[in-house]
């Protein structure tokens, strides 16, 4: 038990549903490479046609926003509120608008 | 994680926000900061529900090999299969909050961290199979069904998976006993013995008796668990009776009848003395199950060195010869 010590690395999966939808993240796995953690994931995520496509990706190549920088991360879109349509006044006569 | 305590001010406004999240039913997501009890709380409820998928592949994974046609040795096989899936998952959920799916292996062969009190039964008959499924799965689906709405997100989503595939482990096991009942007599009796001695276990499965599990109002308060054990174990009884019924077996219990006021069943208390002495580990078979677990952990060192080995080799190669990464055909 001691001897395999060195945890094969953690993988992110990502799956396509089917065609016409994006790749969505189902969970993780641990595989010794990425070939490995292809075939895994085909084995744990997709038993039942889960999917058509799978991606997998090594969690440490991930770069992820941090939650405590939620606010000034995403806050500057906030207060512009003409990037929606409902900010701009149509009169009701004017059709497929 | 968040390391730094710093100022009480901080403290509480983490707090304060962890609390607001739980009070909108919403979700705590993985890098959300979260209290230190609340993340203890799930390790050790989610590591033990991975270890129950794990450990629980042994009493029905030992008739594989005897079932009685290649159609049900391949339904045998797909479950055992899931098993192992759903173990998976919630290891993958268990690590996002830090913990390595290695110590929680560790923990579980050093027999620190328990599995579901149910898998220290013995499976004696080929009826088990079917009663398992039946009412084993069945407990087991009515414990997760509310917990896919438990409010830790990774959590959640695992067990949204796993209902999925716990709906087929319930109908197959029951299919397997219709099948029996309409056999011969031996068949039948088989079925009853069956079902006379994983009933009580299988309403042990919803755990000790309100008053006496400690931290059920915490974990409820926390959204981690939406039902208390009792409400749990009455509605698995008031779903199970009608299926007995139509199955043609007799539930060994003699305080069982329905309740016309409460509009649901009594039914007689489980031996909670017998519960305790499982969970400290002197059920029928806890033994056997973790000595199965570790000699399967051992044995499978060999293959696990030896991925590593390809791996680093691999990569070795590649290194040398300054060839790209294999497969960057681009992925959209």
């Amino acid at each position: 038990m001691s001897a395999d010590r060195r945890e094969w690395p953690l993988y992110e999966v990502f799956v396509r549903g089917k065609r016409g939808l994006n790749h969505v993240h189902v969970g993780s796995l641990h595989a010794p490479d990425d070939a490995m953690a292809l075939r895994h994931a085909r084995d744990v995520y997709t038993r039942r046609n889960e999917g058509v496509s799978i991606w997998v990706v090594r969690t440490d190549a991930i770069t992820a926003s941090s939650p405590d920088e939620k606010d000034p991360l995403f806050a500057p879109n906030g207060d512009k509120v003409y990037r929606h349509p409902t900010f701009y006044e149509i009169p009701e006569n004017v059709p497929h608008m | 994680m968040t390391t730094t305590p710093a100022e009480p001010e901080l403290q509480e406004r983490l707090q304060a926000g962890f609390d607001a999240t739980i009070a909108r039913n919403d979700r705590i997501e993985p890098r959300d900061w979260m209290p230190d009890d609340y993340r203890r709380t799930l390790v050790r409820q989610i590591a033990q529900h991975a270890h129950s998928e794990i450990i629980g592949m042994q009493p029905e994974g030992a008739w594989i090999g005897r079932a009685p046609s290649l159609r049900r040795k391949a339904i045998l096989l797909a479950k055992v299969q899931d098993e192992a899936g759903h173990g998976l998952y919630l290891y993958s959920a268990c690590e996002t909050l830090g913990v390595s799916r290695i110590e929680l292996t560790e923990l579980l062969l050093a027999g620190r961290q328990k599995y579901s009190s149910i898998f220290n039964y013995p499976t004696l008959s080929y009826a088990d199979v079917g009663t398992i499924g039946w009412l084993v799965d069945g407990a087991a689906i009515c414990n997760q069904v509310p917990l896919c709405r438990t409010s830790y997100g990774p959590y959640g989503r695992a067990m949204i998976r796993i209902c999925k595939e716990e709906s087929f482990h319930q109908r197959q096991g029951y299919e397997l006993l219709m099948t029996m009942m309409r056999g011969t007599d031996a068949q039948r009796a088989m079925v009853q013995e069956s079902v006379d001695r994983f009933w009580w276990p299988s309403l042990m499965m919803f755990g000790p008796p309100d008053g006496e599990s400690p931290n059920s109002a915490r974990s409820m308060a926390w959204g981690v668990k939406r039902n208390s054990n009792d409400e749990l174990r009455q509605r698995f009884v008031d779903m199970t009776v009608p299926q007995a019924d139509a199955l043609g077996v007799t539930l060994p219990d003699p305080d069982l009848r329905w309740n016309e006021e409460r509009g649901h069943h009594d039914f007689g208390d489980p031996d909670w003395a017998e519960l305790a002495a499982v969970i400290r580990g002197d059920g029928p078979c806890n033994a056997e199950r973790l000595r199965h677990r570790r000699t399967a952990h051992e044995d499978g060192a060999w293959v696990r060195e030896a991925a590593s080995a390809f791996a680093s080799r691999s990569a070795e190669v590649a290194a040398s010869a300054s060839a790209g990464p294999s497969g960057g055909a681009g992925a959209r």
